[in-house]
């Protein structure tokens, strides 16, 4: 006989911390709507970057999936040296700076890359990396880890004793197996990709632009910062809003999927497919992601002694602003997710709709009648940060907390234990690990993001990522490599010490 | 006496009722087919489960409205029953206060009972570094040093071996001899070892307890259907 489960509950931190994310996604929203302006209607330039949104979201996600099927059947059939570690690197994506992403990519498909430095030698021409193929190009490194994962959780979902019938059979492992779990995970998979590819800011800034090539976050920036255009930064964000309510309704209904699954490391026996062709996609897949990584590392270790002096404080801020973002992140998914319910849920999918644009700009739009922005860009940017990493958070200690929820929830209020006691002391020693691992996410993405900072930072409070962001813009190519690599280490490095920390001395 | 007045509980398609005493200071196993709802009648007594209709009175008090922590009643579940995090003289301290640290005299009251039930010596221990056996005992002992009058045993002695079982079901009837003890089991070894008495919970309805030996001696048909070849 199933019980429905029996809990001690806290109503009012989560009240705060609902209040917060609502402020933040929806408070944001309704200063945009008092203030866009729809004089001029949407401009032909207007439209172009709606077109070319969702276009390069579609094309992303599309390549991202197909790319990813070969890859993800051969790592799910094959064994060799250094598979844990090259699945272990497929999930680093998520946690990489978007800037020293496309600095890597640069280095390799960029102007004097190797690829072109390859075409030089052949006496091809060179291609231009820059406008949609490298936008394309970027979110393709970003995703295809992701969907490979994805796929290869759907792999392991597979019982085995399914593949030993199909084999017995002499069945076609492709047709019996592989296809009915694809339409499983793909629409879902794709979803979740052309999501994160119409909210994705940083790439379109660094690879995209022009007129041909810029996204609808990419001209919000551009009406704020450079046509100081309120009206129409705040028409357009109303725009961008649409679009990503309407994704993420989509994300929502289809249910979208964990990509923290565990236990990726198991490979399935099986009896079908060549070696070779196999080993061709993963070697392919592998260079495609150690290539760029590489690259920063490579160009940014001799010129690391000569960095700048400000680009140690700008790293010194990003810290600041990584440990501040987690912390509120985490007490945030915390709050709520020891609430549980639907209506925390639902709040807690509502970040992923937001976009860092549109909320950037409701706040400049709130505090500039007041103070000047710049003073702010570290606490809005703390803020921001925080509730867009709330939703992958929640997801990491979600299901522990029901866990521990179900299995002591009973022994916990039949003994009387106060809230307070039982937060202390029962559920968060028995959250470590997901509350390590969760702060470790947050502050790695806090440490990367460059998003709300570009519209608010000044000359002097700019974090690391917007610094090395100005260095590439500045063509100082070497120093901006430097700085790749200390952002690269530090947003490794707070993810690693968080996660760790989690995992020492844990009783489970 | 522990008294049920027309005790009603739903969920989904899933009823039970139940029109009974049990007397005070005894054993009374609860018997019958998986699913029949022996778990969900002691969760409705621990206050885990809100009663459609129907009372339960315990020596003249209703306690059907109470929150868990305010009934008279200990519960040991099948699992989970200490924290794995704590030690297990924390485990059996929140027995006497909810609170992870217990003034001197308190923890000498819990090395005592460790002592009753044979883990002397083993309070500073983190469950995971007991055996099997001696997990039951830290749970037993908690359920002491409570003092709560009602005993609720689902089922927790059973992961152990045979051995270890009787063992506890032993230290169960001499340490929890003045307490109301009711027992799930589906094992009519374990009721006629220590219970007094047997209600049969099958078809919806537990019925009235019936002495342990007459109830063996005469089976009723559903408890003959449960045992099969066994009685």
């Amino acid at each position: 006989m199933a019980l429905s489960t029996f809990t001690i509950k806290t109503r009012w931190p989560s009240g705060i911390a609902a209040g917060l994310v609502l402020v933040v996604t929806f408070g944001t929203l309704g200063a945009v709507i008092l203030r866009a302006d729809f004089s001029a209607g949407l401009g032909a330039a207007d439209w172009a970057a709606v077109r070319f949104t969702v276009t390069q979201a579609l094309v992303s996600a599309a390549l991202s999936c197909i790319l990813a099927i070969p890859v993800a059947r051969a790592l799910s059939r094959r064994a060799f040296r250094g598979r844990s570690v090259l699945i272990t690197l497929l999930g680093a994506p998520f946690l990489l700076p978007v800037v020293v992403a496309v600095f890597g990519i640069l280095a390799v498909f960029g102007r004097g890359g190797i690829v072109n430095s390859a075409l030089d030698w052949a006496g091809l021409p060179q291609v231009s990396i820059y406008g949609f193929q490298g936008v394309i190009l970027g979110h393709v490194f970003f995703n295809l880890p992701l969907v490979t994962r994805l796929i290869l959780q759907g792999w392991l979902a597979i019982p085995s004793e399914r593949f030993r019938l199909a084999a017995s059979l002499d069945g076609s492992v492709s047709q019996l197996l592989e296809r009915p779990m694809l339409r499983q995970v793909l629409p879902g998979a794709f979803l979740v990709v052309f999501l994160i590819s119409l909210t994705s800011f940083a790439v379109a800034l660094t690879l995209g632009g022009g007129p041909r090539a810029t996204t609808v976050e990419l001209a919000i920036y551009q009406a704020l910062r450079f046509d100081f255009d309120l009206g129409r930064a705040a028409m357009l964000a109303l725009v961008q809003f649409g679009l990503c309510v309407g994704a993420g309704t989509f994300v929502w209904r289809f249910g979208a999927p964990n990509a923290f699954g565990i236990g990726l490391d198991r490979r399935i026996e099986r009896w079908d497919g060549h070696a070779w062709l196999d080993g061709i996609c993963i070697g392919l897949a592998a260079l495609f992601l150690i290539l760029p990584l590489g690259m920063v590392v490579l160009r940014g270790v001799p010129g690391l002694l000569d960095l700048p002096a400000d680009i140690w404080w700008a790293a010194g801020r990003s810290l600041l602003v990584a440990t501040a973002s987690a912390t509120l992140c985490m007490a945030l998914a915390l709050a709520l997710a020891l609430r549980g319910g639907p209506m925390v849920a639902i709040i807690g999918v509502l970040p992923l709709a937001a976009s860092s644009l549109v909320i950037g700009t409701g706040l400049f739009l709130i505090i500039y009648p007041v103070m000047n922005p710049t003073k702010l860009a570290l606490l809005v940017t703390t803020l921001t940060n925080a509730t867009l990493a709330l939703p992958f958070v929640l997801r990491a200690i979600g299901p522990s907390v029901d866990a521990v929820k179900a299995d002591f929830g009973r022994l916990g209020a039949t003994l009387g234990l106060s809230p307070a006691v039982w937060i202390r002391h029962i559920m968060l020693p028995r959250l470590r690990r997901p509350i390590g691992f969760g702060a470790g996410l947050a502050a790695a993405l806090s440490m990367g993001d460059l998003g709300v900072i570009t519209l608010f930072a000044g000359d002097g409070g700019e974090t690391l990522p917007l610094a090395m962001y100005r260095l590439m813009g500045a063509y100082k190519m070497e120093a901006a490599a430097s700085a790749a690599l200390v952002l690269l280490g530090l947003s490794l490095a707070l993810f690693w010490i968080c996660d760790q920390g989690g995992r020492t001395n844990v009783d489970l | 006496m522990l008294t049920f007045e027309n005790l009603t509980l739903k969920q989904g398609d899933f009823a039970l009722r139940g029109d009974l005493s049990i007397p005070l200071g005894k054993i009374t196993a609860l018997m019958g087919p998986s699913g029949a709802g022996k778990s969900t009648f002691l969760a409705a007594i621990a206050g885990f489960f809100a009663l459609e209709a129907g009372r339960i009175d315990f020596d003249g008090h209703h306690i059907e409205d109470l929150a868990p922590a305010m009934r008279p009643v200990s519960i040991l579940f099948q699992d989970n029953n200490l924290f794995p995090h704590l030690t297990v003289s924390q485990n059996v301290g929140l027995g006497l206060r909810p609170v992870v640290k217990l003034t001197p005299i308190e923890q000498q009251q819990v090395a005592n009972i460790l002592a009753d039930v044979g883990l002397s010596g083993l309070g500073d221990r983190k469950p995971s570094a007991l055996s099997g056996g001696q997990q039951s005992r830290a749970a037993l002992a908690r359920v002491l040093i409570a003092a709560r009058p009602i005993v609720l045993l689902d089922e927790p002695f059973a992961a152990l071996g045979p051995g270890l079982k009787d063992e506890m079901l032993d230290l169960v009837k001499a340490q929890l001899n003045t307490r109301t003890v009711i027992m799930v089991t589906h094992d009519p070894a374990d009721a006629k070892r220590i219970a007094d008495a047997v209600c049969l919970v099958a078809d919806g309805t537990v019925s009235k307890p019936t002495v342990t030996a007459d109830i063996f001696a005469n089976p009723p048909q559903a408890l003959r259907d449960y045992l099969g070849d066994m009685g």
